[in-house]
This record gives C-alpha cells, structure tokens and sequence, in this order.
C-alpha cells in the first residue's frame, strides 16, 4: 500500500509544480446502436488544459450539459480519457492500474452534487465513513473509530456520537453533505473534487456549506476543484475560476480579474445572467441570451461559441477553433479570436 | 435501530406473521427435539426397520383417532415373566419353572397378532416349555408345547393346528367366548392369564418370556408396515425438511444474487454470458434432471440439495435481480465507493448486494418451502434419501402399500399436514414480510 508523502509534494509545491496538470484531455462516450455499432460519440471533455496548485481553489464554470461532471470524473479516473494527460502529484494518470491507481484515488476526495445519494442508505454513518478507512488499510477499529470522530468533528457534526450511528435518511441535507466531505477529508487527500456540492441543498446551507469546503480547504492545503453552473457562488470562495463551454475551456482568469474583467463573450453573457449581485434577483437563473446549449454529438465548426455570440466574425469564427491561450494578462487565459 | 430491526419490529403488526412465526417456532422446536432425543445415526437404524420394533403391531392407527371415533380398539399389551413371580421346584434331576402372565384385556376389538418371545440360556440341552391360555372364566386352552432355542419367537396368532382347534384365528378364538366358527364373535373382556410351564434339564439354564398381545392402535401416529412407529420418521422429518429448504433456499438465493450482481457490475460479455446461461437454465426442467440424477447415480439427499442449488444458481431470479440491480448500479454512492478506491468484489458484495437483501427476504422465506415441497415430491417418486426418515418417505411408502385403499389415512395424513403446515407458516410469515420490505404492496 502507497501511503501519502506529504514531503515529496510539499517540496513539489514549494518548487511551484501544480498538484494537478492538465493537457489536451477529451473524453468522448460512444454512442452505439445495437450494443455494438458505433454511430457517433459525445464528446463531453473535448480538449481541456489547466493547472491545479497546492492550496488553490479553482472553479469549473458552465450551464448544464457542458461537460463539467464527465470532467470531474476523468479526473478521479472513474473515466478513462480518449486522449490527453493527467499528471497528478508529477505521476501519469494514464495506466495507472491495481494498487497504483487505489492510492490515487485515496488522494482525491470527491464530494458528489446528490448528498443522499452519495451515502449507501443501509450503512450507518459509522460504517459510511470506515469504508475508504478499511479500503486503504486502516487497520485497528478504535484508529479508524478515531479517525472517524476527528473527522466528523472536523466538519462540524459535533458530538460525532450524535452522528455515528445514525442512517443517512435520518440526517438532514446539510448534515448529510458534511458527512460526504468528512468521508473525502478521511484519507488525508492532497485535492479535492466538489461535484456542485451545494446545488441540490437549500440556499439557507449553501453558506454553511462552502464556507466548511472554503475552511478545510486552507487548514489541510488542499488544492480543491469546485465545479458550479451558478457563477454567483464563485466570488467568494474561490481563487481562480475556468468558464467551460461546449467540452472545453473557453476562459480562466483569478476570479476578481475575470469578474470584472471578462474576456470571452459567453463569459460576458453569464455575467450579465448573473446581473446585480446584491438585487433579490441575483440568485434567478435566467439562460444565457439566444440559442441553445451546442450539441456534444455535432459540436459547431470552428469556436464552439460562435452560433450564439454577438461579436463573432464571419469567415473566422465559424471556420477555425481559437486556441485556448490568448492572453490579455499572463494569468488571464482566453480562447476567443478577438484578443488574437 | 437498523432498518432490518426496524422492519421485523413491524411485524408485531401482522396477526397472520405472528401466527406463522409460532408454526416455524413448532416445527424448529419438534426439529430441535428430534435430533436431541433421538441421534441422527440411532434415528437412521431405527428407521431402517427390524427388531426394534417387533413389539409394535403393523398398520396400527393412531390411538387418539380411534378413541375420538368413539372406538375402543385394543392397544398393544407386553407382559413379561420378569414382571411375575416365577415359581420353581425340583422334580427328579429336573427345575419345573412356572410362570403366570396376567392379560387385562378390557377393549372392544380383537387383538392383531399374539407372540411370545422366549430367550433361554443352557449349555446343551434346550428347555422343554409348555404353554396354555386361561380365559376369565377359568377355562384352559393348551397351546403350544415344545422346545425352545436360545432367542425365539413363538407366534401364537400363526398356529394353524390351534386355529382349527378354537374355529378362529388365535387372536379371536382365544378372547371370545362364542360358539366355534359363529359368524359375529365378541371380545370376552376381562382378564386372561397365559401360563407358561418349563422344564430346565441344567441347573444354571434360564428363561425368559416376553408376551405380546398386539393391539390394532398406536401411540400417537401409529405404525406403518414395518412395525415402525411414525413418530421417529414424523419428527426427524422436520429437521430434514427444515435444513434441505434453509439449506436450497439460502444456497440458491444467495449464488443467484452475487452472480446478479456481478452481471450487473461488469455488464459487457459477463453479464451477457449469465443472461444465456440462465435462459438455458430456465428452460431446463428441474424435476426431470433430478429424477435422472437420481436414478442413475445416488438419491442422498444431500446430493440432490446439491443439484437442486446448483441448478437454482442461474434460475429466473436473475432476471429479476437484474432488473433491480441495473439502477443501483448508477447510484452515486457506488461511483463515491469506486472513487475511494473499492473494488469489484467489494461493490457486488458490500454496496449492490445488500441494498436489495432485504427486498429478497419475503421471497426467501416463502422459497423454503417450496424446497421442502420438492424433497417430499422426489421422496414421493421413490427418489428419497435411502436411509433418512423424512416426510416424504412416510408418503412414499403410504403410497406403495396402498395406504388410502386399506383405508389407513392417518398414514398420508399426519405427514401431508406437517408438510402443509410448513408450507402455511412459512408463507404466513413470507406474505408479511413481503409487506414490510418491499413498500409497493404496503397498504398506506
Ligand atoms: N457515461 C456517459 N455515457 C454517455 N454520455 C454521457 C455519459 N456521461 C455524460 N454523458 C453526456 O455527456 C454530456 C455532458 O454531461 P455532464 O454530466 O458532464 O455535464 P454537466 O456539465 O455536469 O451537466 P450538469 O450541470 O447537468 O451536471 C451530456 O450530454 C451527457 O449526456
Ligand atoms: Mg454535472
């Protein structure tokens, strides 16, 4: 069993290496008829580069069906990428097989968007948590019954005596989410992956929620992807945010400098969605104006963009993809044709 | 509390569960007596037959029947010379041994059979015994007279020269008073007396007598055409019964849902493969191939349990658990337990097992049985196990001595009702069940 080596990646870190490493990945899903016959493929990660640093907190951005989840999953390898590369920690994700890829995944947490469903309904919390603990070979109950408490106590549900033997239906949503990121903080990870983890609660614990992935992120130095289609939750909680569109990355920027400075069009249209952040009406989706949302299957020619943008340029949009790194500042990466 | 508790407490609210639950206490109490009284091997010589049982009458019915008829048929009467004072004198170099066997006789019916069984012990020369019969009004009848070896059956019922003497068969001549040959004879009650007389020729030689009158009822279940009481095959019957439908019903579920499941899991060729495999399977009649096993190789029944679990393996249960796996799968707890690195044998048996183990508990309790059924059906097409007593083997030989036509209905009864009241306590309980755990048929 590989145990985690804080050292190799705090000195990784402290060399300015990303825990994350990101390149050219795609993760196409066949589409077949007859079980058999391939008629096509969704291509739901079309080409993404990014860097994830230690400590960092990144936002995936995007509306529904961009492709943020099939992300999320290639990530914690429970896709296997079309193409591309995944480094994690300096290691090649790709091959990574048998024990190899067991200890990856006891280094990524992973927070999922359906509380309720992410907890096996007839265990109880106790049992929820020892899982991954008995997984990575935890042994001696009374170090994972520690372990457990420090965890439950890490993420607020406190007395964890309160919670250990209770079944997840007999939780609430917010206390059901804490037991989620109890669970993904248990071994120790170096990142963690955060599905919309506040999208299906009620707003009254979205706060309370966040502010916990906001606290234990800075306390463990975990770099932390926060994946959203609702951009009003970003400004706060995070220190850097990527705008997704159609399977790829069309924008990232630090989170203030793309807020207020918003380089791609579409980032521009979810802003303006998003209108007066203090008005009651902040936290009303209104759809990005014009069009639907492109197809995965046919994705249009060119910037994937351009069937719905207001500046796109005949004879160049629709012809040639932009590539995804001008760059107005060096930490503000756009791909749209009009900063070439 | 988990929900499993929770779901069993709830049973209180179901009479019908309740009084199933008392059935299969019954039966597991009868199971649980029968291998505690009697051993399995004792249980198993016993019921292959033979001396123990030669002071039982064949056929008899159950006493409890008769008297509630309103009958008063006679049960079976031992008297032994160790019960009695045995006189003794010396007469010329020889012992005269004399013996009086009371017979208090006050029932309405002539008895089956009457043997004596004698044992002696002499070096060289055997005892020379006579007997004679003295009816309640002092009258004698002389009976046999001769020698007797060291174990001996003197059956006085079979005495063809004493039938002709009396104009009955022993058993009625010698407990009537009628005429010689009349029509309609009737039992004389009260009591007889059967004197034995013998002449010892050693001084250290000994006898001993043992008669029997039989009678035309017994105990509780009666006898069958070996003399045996069905009582032993009644009893041990349960826990064969109970332990072959536990025994299939949990080997065949729980195969049948881990081979679900992996299906599920895998998807892709494996579970195509487990879907052929079980529609071939399905189509495979069960009785048939058991009957073969059966008459070419062994009917032990623990060889038939096996083949009626592994061709329950890859029954149309996995169909249906297939169909309730296929969602579960897609669960996001199963892909939160593959992201913190479970494996595949861990999600079949720890995540998409259990999540549907307490829907498959009324169907498991109701399966028993059904197995219960099949080893008694087998039993009954002489398939049974060649030495256990089980149910189906007392309906077996029901059957082949042509219980119903002689008119011996307890002996399909009793057997036929167990095996009913199993089935009832079983689906009593299974239905309730099936309430509880599975929440479409809940009544709101
Ligand atoms: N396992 C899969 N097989 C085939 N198609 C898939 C699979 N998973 C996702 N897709 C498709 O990929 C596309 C992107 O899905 P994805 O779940 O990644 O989007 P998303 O951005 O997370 O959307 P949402 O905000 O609704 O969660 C969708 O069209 C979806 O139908
Ligand atoms: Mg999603």
């Amino acid at each position: 069993m590989t145990t985690p080596q804080p050292s190799a990646s705090a000195s990784r870190a402290a060399r300015g290496e990303p825990v994350l490493c990101v390149e050219g990945l795609q993760t196409h899903f066949d589409l077949r008829q007859w079980g058999f016959v391939r008629v096509g493929s969704v291509r739901a990660v079309d080409g993404v580069d990014f860097t994830l640093d230690a400590g960092e907190t990144v936002a995936v951005v995007g509306e529904s069906g961009c492709g943020k989840s099939s992300l999320a999953r290639t990530l914690l390898a429970l896709h296997r990428p079309t193409d591309g590369a995944i480094r994690f920690d300096g290691t090649p994700l790709n091959g990574l097989s048998g024990s190899a890829l067991k200890a990856y995944r006891g280094r990524v947490g992973y927070v999922q968007q359906d509380p309720y469903g992410a907890l096996p309904p007839f265990m109880d919390i106790q049992r929820i948590l020892a899982e991954p603990l008995i997984i990575h070979g935890v042994r001696g109950r009374a170090e994972r019954a520690r372990r457990i408490d420090a965890a439950l106590e890490e993420v607020g549900l406190t007395p964890a005596a309160d919670t250990r033997g209770k079944f997840p239906h007999q939780l609430s949503g917010g206390q059901q989410q804490r037991v989620v990121i109890a669970r993904a903080l248990l071994l120790r990870p170096a990142m963690i992956i955060a599905d919309e983890p506040v999208s299906m609660l009620d707003a009254s614990v979205r706060v309370e929620i966040l502010e916990l992935l906001r606290r234990v992120q800075r306390e463990h130095h975990l770099a932390l992807l926060y994946i959203t289609h609702d951009l009003s939750t970003v400004r706060h909680y995070v220190d850097r945010a990527m705008v997704m569109y159609g399977g790829r990355i069309v924008e990232q920027a630090p989170v203030a400098e793309l807020l207020a400075r918003p380089g791609h069009p579409y980032t521009e249209a979810l802003l303006s969605a998003l209108g007066d952040p203090d008005a009651d009406n902040a936290h009303r989706q209104r759809e990005v104006p014009g069009g639907e949302p492109p197809s995965l299957i046919q994705p249009p020619s060119g910037c994937r963009f351009h069937p719905r943008c207001r500046h796109a340029m005949p004879g160049k949009c629709e012809l040639e993809p932009p590539p995804p790194d001008f760059r107005p500042r060096p930490d503000h990466r756009i791909a749209c044709w009009l900063h070439e | 509390m988990t929900p499993w508790l929770q779901g069993l407490a709830r049973l209180r609210q179901y009479p019908s569960a309740l009084a199933g639950l008392g059935i299969i206490a019954l039966l597991v109490a009868m199971a649980v007596y029968a291998v505690t009284a009697i051993p399995y091997s004792e249980a198993r010589e016993l019921w292959r037959g033979g001396e123990a049982w030669q002071d039982l009458p064949t056929n008899a019915s159950p006493v409890w029947t008769d008297r509630l008829l309103g009958g008063n048929a006679p049960r079976t009467i031992r008297v032994a010379t160790d019960d009695v004072v045995m006189e003794q004198e010396r007469y010329e170099g020889v012992r005269l041994q004399r013996a009086v066997l009371p017979v208090d006789f006050p029932y309405g019916g002539f008895p089956q059979e009457i043997n004596l069984f004698v044992e002696s012990q002499f070096d060289e020369r055997q005892p020379f015994v006579r007997l004679t019969w003295r009816t309640p009004d002092g009258e004698s009848i002389p009976l046999d007279a001769r020698r007797v070896g060291e174990s001996e059956r003197i059956s006085i019922s079979q005495d063809r020269q004493l039938e002709s003497r009396l104009g009955f068969t022993p058993q009625v001549g010698l407990f009537t008073d009628a005429e010689p040959g009349a029509d309609d004879p009737q039992v004389r009650q009260g009591t007889y007396e059967l004197v034995i007389e013998a002449i010892q020729f050693e001084e250290t030689a000994t006898l001993d007598a043992n008669l029997v009158v039989y009678g035309q009822v017994h105990g509780l279940f009666g006898t069958d055409h070996k003399r045996r009481d069905l009582t032993v095959a009644l009893l041990w019957g349960t826990p064969v019964a109970l332990a072959f439908g536990l025994l299939a019903a949990v080997g065949t579920t729980l195969t049948t849902l881990i081979i679900a499941a992996t299906g599920v899991w895998f998807g892709g060729w494996v579970d195509a493969v487990i879907q052929r495999l079980t529609e071939i399977n399905i189509i495979l009649p069960l009785l048939p191939i058991l009957v073969m096993v059966g008459t070419l190789y062994s009917t032990s029944i623990w060889l038939m349990l096996g083949v009626v679990v592994v061709l329950g393996i890859f029954s149309a249960g996995i169909k249906m658990y297939r169909s309730m796996l296929l969602p579960i799968r897609e669960a996001p707890y199963i892909e939160a337990a593959r992201a913190y690195g479970a494996g595949n044998a861990r999600i079949i048996l720890r995540y998409l097992v259990p999540r549907i183990l307490p829907v498959l508990i009324p169907t498991f309790v109701t399966l028993i049985p059904t197995y219960v059924f099949l080893e008694a059906s087998l039993a009954v097409l002489g398939l049974g196990d060649p030495v256990l007593p089980t149910w189906g083997k007392i309906l077996n030989d029901a059957q082949a001595q042509s219980a119903l036509y002689h008119g011996f209905y307890y002996w399909v009864l009793a057997p036929a009702a167990l095996l009913m009241l199993t089935g009832l306590g079983f689906a009593m309980l299974g239905f309730a069940l099936d309430r509880i755990f599975n929440p479409r048929l809940r009544n709101v």
